[in-house]
């Protein structure tokens, strides 16, 4: 049986090279597809989760972005331990596993040559969560803003505040919506993209109080999670209850863009900055 | 030896009837006052215990108790008028300010009307425009928080409630009046932060700060909230940790026996901590007073570079 087994298996490497469910309608799609267009699945419009780097690819001009802050990694303030671990370990492993130092990479670059500071955060780096290296990098990619007089744009993608860090992960809302103050008196425009998921403590900072709100579509945007209310208010919820689409209706975000047209929008709203 | 927690529970019986047990009630609070002192008295959890404590002061026994002059101000001007959230001009040995805070209600129709403490967006808004409004008066503003968190529901969902917490952080910053948030029962997460950027943050020694509740914490990170004293513990949400991370600058002991036990002496020491902390606050011009408090923040967070 050995050469049947062994043809089997050829095979089933062949079609898992070419084809891929989509995570959203679970429908087999061409991977080529997939990755053509940026992880969006060409059968349901599902936006998957880049990480930042890709994100970054597909935003700015190419050989624009000029990384800043890039040496903050996370320490280990309140020596953190749960039932699977130390916090010190799950760092380690997710910055060896993403090969990032934190939950957000910031930088500058050009989208279609107009100037901007740029902070992607990526999901894969312990879910996104806002934690103190988180906070410090995105109040310095503001300041930066803010001392050059250049627009922002922070894409969003967290779960919330790292617990592992305790009350120093709550401050970090605090912290960087301070720096988003400033450039509101200094009159310099914030864009904020929220991604799936925007949730818990990013949620309730930097990421909705943007000048304008920018969210892809399909995206989970939320402050508490849907579980956690369902058992609050003993009811089911609707099923596009915390969508992107379910907060243009109510007014918190500007517009939903699809990622195929995000570069191309950025691109046209700055363009109406002069200054 | 008992606990400190039944010596509470004793003490509580007894101050029903004062006159009786004098001698007694003296005894125990002192007994409860060494066995604080004591190196390691109490854990993370009980503390929490404590800071939800039922006959802890609530927010109308503080505008009436330890300020003077207290009239209330409601509603956000947008949507409706959440009592979770109260708040009103008033006046602080006889200093007028706006004082605002976390209203958890006395009896348990206050209770269910105030969902406990935990406030929709129309809280958060309500409290924005008195800060506005003491802006407009020159007054200082004094923040009591005490919630277990925003209220997880449907319409808060609704109306933004990430929003409006959001829209408080980065105004708060922005307010050109001095403004001093005391922690004085629990602090739970955002539902706290919404009110609680200011130029000083203190807590009350028996208080907890936390960005999410033990309960929710076990629940993400054990799996099962039945581990939320080990979260308790792991969080470090007790004001002497505070302290130490410089995320609060100051801790005001409660009396003997604790805040429940003795509403007047709280009231007392947190009133001078406040006069006392306000005093150099108001001498600074506004430009200043946002930029100290922008630094402020800035520093706050512990990472390596």
């Amino acid at each position: 049986m050995a050469w049947f087994s062994s043809r089997k298996a050829a095979k089933e490497t062949l079609s898992e090279d070419i084809w891929m469910k989509c995570p959203k309608c679970d429908k087999h799609i061409f991977k080529e597809d997939w990755q053509n267009s940026h992880k969006v699945c060409p059968k349901c419009n599902y936006h998957g989760k880049l990480t930042a780097w890709e994100r970054i690819g597909i935003t700015l001009d190419q050989g624009t972005f000029v990384e800043t802050n890039k040496t903050i990694s996370p320490a280990d303030p309140l020596e953190f331990h749960d039932a699977k671990g130390s916090y010190k370990d799950k760092a380690a492993e997710a910055m060896k596993k993403t090969g990032l130092n934190e939950s957000v990479v910031t930088g500058t670059g050009t989208i279609n040559g107009k100037p901007v500071v740029l902070a992607v955060m990526d999901f894969r780096f312990l879910g996104g969560s806002l934690s103190s290296g988180c906070g410090e990098k995105i109040l310095r990619a503001a300041n930066h803003a803010y001392d050059k007089s250049i627009p922002l744009i922070i894409y969003s993608a967290s779960g919330g505040a790292r617990m592992h860090e305790g009350i120093l992960s709550l401050m970090q809302m605090a912290k960087t919506c301070a720096g988003i103050a400033r450039l509101n008196e200094k009159n310099i425009p914030y864009i904020s993209v929220l991604t799936d998921p925007t949730t818990g403590g990013v949620s309730a900072s930097f990421a909705t109080v943007g000048d304008i709100n920018i969210a892809e579509p399909g995206a989970l945007i939320a402050f508490a999670g849907r579980r956690v209310i369902e058992e609050t208010i003993k009811q089911k919820l609707p099923d596009d209850f915390q969508t992107s689409e379910y907060l243009l209706e109510h007014g918190f975000v500007d517009c939903i863009i699809h990622r195929s047209e995000m570069k191309a929008k950025l691109h046209q709203l700055l363009s109406f900055y002069s200054r | 030896m008992s606990t400190i927690k039944e010596l509470e529970k004793k003490l509580l019986v007894m101050s029903k009837t004062p006159e009786l047990f004098d001698a007694e009630i003296r005894a125990i609070k002192s007994e409860i006052v060494s066995l604080q002192s004591g190196p390691k008295t109490r854990t993370a959890w009980e503390t929490v215990q404590l800071a939800r404590h039922k006959d802890r002061p609530t927010f109308k026994d503080y505008a009436f108790g330890m300020f003077t002059d207290f009239i209330e101000l409601h509603g956000d001007r947008r949507f409706s008028d959440d009592l979770a959230i109260c708040g009103g001009f008033a006046r602080l040995d006889g200093e007028p300010v706006m004082v605002i805070g976390h209203d958890k209600g006395k009896t348990i129709e206050e209770k269910g009307d105030r969902r406990f403490g935990c406030a929709l967006p129309d809280g958060y808004r309500k409290a924005m425009r008195l800060m506005r409004l003491a802006e407009q008066f020159n007054v200082p503003i004094i923040t009591l928080i005490d919630t277990q968190g925003a209220y997880p529901g449907l319409e808060g969902e609704e109306r933004g409630q990430a929003e409006a917490i959001a829209r408080n952080l980065v105004e708060m910053a922005q307010i050109t009046v001095p403004i001093i948030c005391t922690v004085v029962g629990e602090g739970g997460s955002g539902g706290a932060l919404g009110i609680g950027v200011g130029d000083k943050v203190m807590m009350l020694s028996n208080s907890v700060y936390s960005v999410i509740s033990p309960e929710g914490c076990a629940g993400i990170l054990w799996r099962d909230n039945k581990f939320a004293p080990d979260a308790a513990e792991a969080l470090k949400p007790l004001a002497e940790s505070l302290l130490k991370l410089k995320v609060v600058d100051r801790v005001i002991p409660e009396p003997a026996g604790g805040a429940h036990a003795d509403h007047a002496g709280t009231f007392a020491a947190l009133k001078s901590a406040i006069l006392e902390e306000l005093r150099p606050l108001k001498k600074i011009v506004p430009v200043k007073l946002t930029k100290k408090r922008f630094d402020k923040f800035s520093a706050m967070g512990i990472y390596n570079e």
